[in-house]
């Protein structure tokens, strides 16, 4: 069952007492080829979730660095079919790691939203994370999912009321994306502090896991995250590396252990 | 689905609470700006019935932006197409030149109301980054306009027209470069910045309650329509006429005629190179349901979802989606999408210029062209109420250009 794979990565991850490393790419991103490789040596390196982006023309809660790792993976082909081939592809030698798709939700409503689910469920995507879908959007997309098991992760920010802490725990399962700051992704104003804050603020709403995201592009950053989040979650440093390095994709999966692994140990070090 | 005509007479037009118009509309945003949008969805629903408010935006409307515009007869024009009788609401007499001043006069007025002493505007073709940095400028605010580099290049006039009134012109080098990336540019300002910062949209487009709160002060253009059509021949209109490209001067005419169903409303997309190629930007009237910026809505997409590249003569035209409220008026039958080319709209240009010694500007040539055609078909006793949007000075080169002149 896909549906539990998450709840079952973060269950056992706490029962050892460490931390979610949750690292972001753009599926596809430079080309198709390098993205199930790219997946692999991730979990090599100590990654537990994978979130992979389905690029989207607009992503207008992203920064420039992920706005172009879409542009290339557009331009490269890719569409999300083919982000779900990825997927399947994935699950041919790793059923363990759990897989969230994060993009928005336009592309989704151009496959339809219930051939979409069907077609993650097949494949084995365990989470979805629509950035443009606050829980007071929620339509078919929300019911084909929760029919198919899989989890719908929300995002809440330094600005969410506690009203709407509560809407979002209740709509949210396998984990809460804390938006580690005011701002789009990549940004570079990472307050650990208050992030420690507001989450020990937040856990008195939301009773999942809570992993943060933003901001975080070092192993430091990733250790002190992870001393009070449940995981860290890292994008941009990995898709600026793979941008310096589109004429040489096949260096990338080693690339991306390289940032991954110290934070790996920074993070395990803390535990 | 189209209602009847006694359902279209009983509904109220508002949004839901949700900010929705029927399927359309709605918070279609990342959460960071949730908060903000709830704040400013709160502080409008409180300002709107605020006496204090809403006499000091009347006030503006009449000393400094100059209204009521008036409604005026092209009977030179009307004689010449041998139909109804074409009646043009001044919109290009307004201070800065078109419609888009009535919007940022309010929301720059909800700004200072909110206490943010920043504000953010996106533009295509300039009217509208002109029209808020005039307002900011009045009122003492930052102002920092996003537009995308291909547009700063294209409409240079405009970027120092903003510049000398004191605000910052930032060119957007991402996606394809136009307005819809200065909008994506303007929301990663705005959630940055979110707590100092009022986002003047200009268009009737993005998260609720942006569609209700633009409408709602362009509304004014119809309001006047109703009592001046009264004044000149004795009813409301048979027919109005108005580009739509974000949609905010069609429903700002449109909106107050809404319940009266006796008056046929037509809306006119830039069908660009013609709508059978995709070189256009129609998204209602070829178009299909989606989500862009903030808002369901038609829009303009690849079979993969991604937003598509968009073509038309006119800057202002040139944008992918269109306002949720326009998407419901076609489900529901209450309005009629159209679309107009390239080259109809430049003859209707050239020949409003001519016959009646007005220079349009290029998006509502669109109107007009449509205008004509409709009114031909009309009886010689009947009106046609085009929204003349915005004046043509912006578009000169353009044009010159399109026919082959230098200017410089």
């Amino acid at each position: 069952m896909s549906s539990n794979r998450i709840q079952q990565r973060m269950d056992a991850l706490s029962a050892i007492g460490r931390k979610a490393l949750i690292p972001y790419i753009v599926a596809g991103d430079p080309t198709p080829s390098v993205t199930v490789p790219a997946m692999h040596a991730m979990v090599e390196a100590g990654a537990d979730i994978i979130e992979l982006g389905m690029p989207f023309s607009d992503p207008f809660a992203d920064g420039p660095v992920n706005q172009r790792g879409a542009e290339r993976a557009i331009a490269g082909g890719t569409t999300l079919r083919s982000v779900l081939d990825a997927v399947s592809k994935f699950r041919q030698t790793d059923q363990q790691t759990p897989v969230v798709l994060m993009g928005y939700l336009n592309p989704v409503i151009a496959m339809g939203e219930t051939a979409f689910c069907d077609a993650c469920e097949e494949s084995g995507v365990d989470g979805l994370l629509i950035v443009d879908m606050p829980p007071e959007e929620e339509g078919s997309l929300v019911q084909g999912a929760k029919h198919r098991g899989l989890d719908l992760i929300y995002l809440a920010a330094p600005t969410t009321t506690d009203a709407r802490l509560a809407t979002i725990g209740q709509a949210t399962s396998g984990y809460l994306y804390y938006v580690s700051l005011k701002g789009i992704t990549g940004s570079s104003k990472l307050d650990t502090g208050e992030v420690k804050e507001r989450i020990e603020h937040i856990r008195q709403h939301i009773s999942v896991p809570i992993c943060v995201g933003f901001g975080i592009r070092t192993a430091e950053d990733a250790a002190a995250i992870s001393s009070t989040a449940d995981g860290s979650i890292v994008g941009t440093v990995l898709v600026s590396q793979i941008e310096s390095l589109t004429n040489d994709p096949a260096k990338i999966p080693e690339a991306l252990q390289s940032i991954l692994k110290p934070m790996r140990e920074a993070m395990d070090a803390n535990a | 689905m189209a209602l009847t005509e006694q359902e279209l007479r009983s509904l109220d037009y508002e949004p839901d609470t949700g900010g929705h118009f029927g399927d359309y509309g709605g918070r279609y945003v990342s959460e960071t700006l949730m908060a903000a949008l709830s704040e400013l969805d709160q502080n409008y629903q409180k300002l709107k019935n605020d006496p204090d408010f809403q006499r000091e935006f009347d006030a503006d409307l009449a000393s400094f932006v100059g209204r009521p515009s008036p409604l005026y007869h092209a009977e030179r024009w009307s004689k010449a197409t041998g139909g109804a009788q074409i009646y043009f609401k001044r919109e290009d007499l307004n201070h800065t030149g078109a419609h888009k001043v009535n919007n940022t006069i309010g929301q720059a007025l909800l700004a200072k109301y909110s206490r943010k002493p920043r504000v953010i505007a996106e533009t295509g073709a300039g009217q509208h980054g002109v029209a808020s940095a005039t307002v900011a400028a009045r009122l003492g605010l930052e102002c920092v306009v996003y537009m995308g580099a291909d547009d700063v290049e294209r409409q240079s006039p405009n970027v120092y027209r903003m510049k000398l009134l004191g605000a910052t012109v930032v060119p957007v080098e991402s996606g394809s470069r136009t307005l819809k990336d200065a909008l994506n540019e303007a929301m990663r300002d705005w959630v940055t910045n979110v707590d100092d910062t009022f986002y003047i949209i200009g268009t009737v487009a993005g998260p609720a309650p942006y569609p209700q709160i633009v409408r709602d002060f362009n509304a004014v253009v119809g309001r006047e329509v109703k009592w001046q059509s009264k004044e000149l021949f004795g009813q409301y209109p048979d027919a109005l006429v108005a580009c739509v490209g974000g949609g905010s001067n069609a429903i700002g005419l449109f909106y107050p005629f809404l319940k009266d169903t006796e008056v046929a409303i037509y809306g006119v997309e830039a069908a660009g190179r013609g709508l059978s190629t995709r070189q256009h930007a129609a998204p209602l009237c070829s178009g299909r349901p989606g989500v862009l910026h903030g808002a369901k809505t038609y829009l303009m997409d690849t079979n993969d979802g991604q937003i598509a590249h968009t073509h038309s003569v006119s800057a202002g035209l040139d944008y992918p989606g269109v306002g949720p409220e326009h998407a419901y008026l076609k489900d529901i039958g209450r309005a009629n999408y159209v679309g107009a080319t390239d080259e109809q709209a430049l003859c209707a240009f050239h020949e409003v210029s001519q016959v009646e010694g007005i220079i349009p500007a290029l998006e509502t040539a669109h109107a007009l062209a449509y205008a004509k055609t409709l009114a031909a078909t009309m009886r010689s006793d009947q009106t046609v109420v085009v929204n003349m949007s915005g004046r043509g000075d912006k578009d000169i080169f353009t044009v010159a250009k399109l026919d082959g002149i230098s200017l410089t």
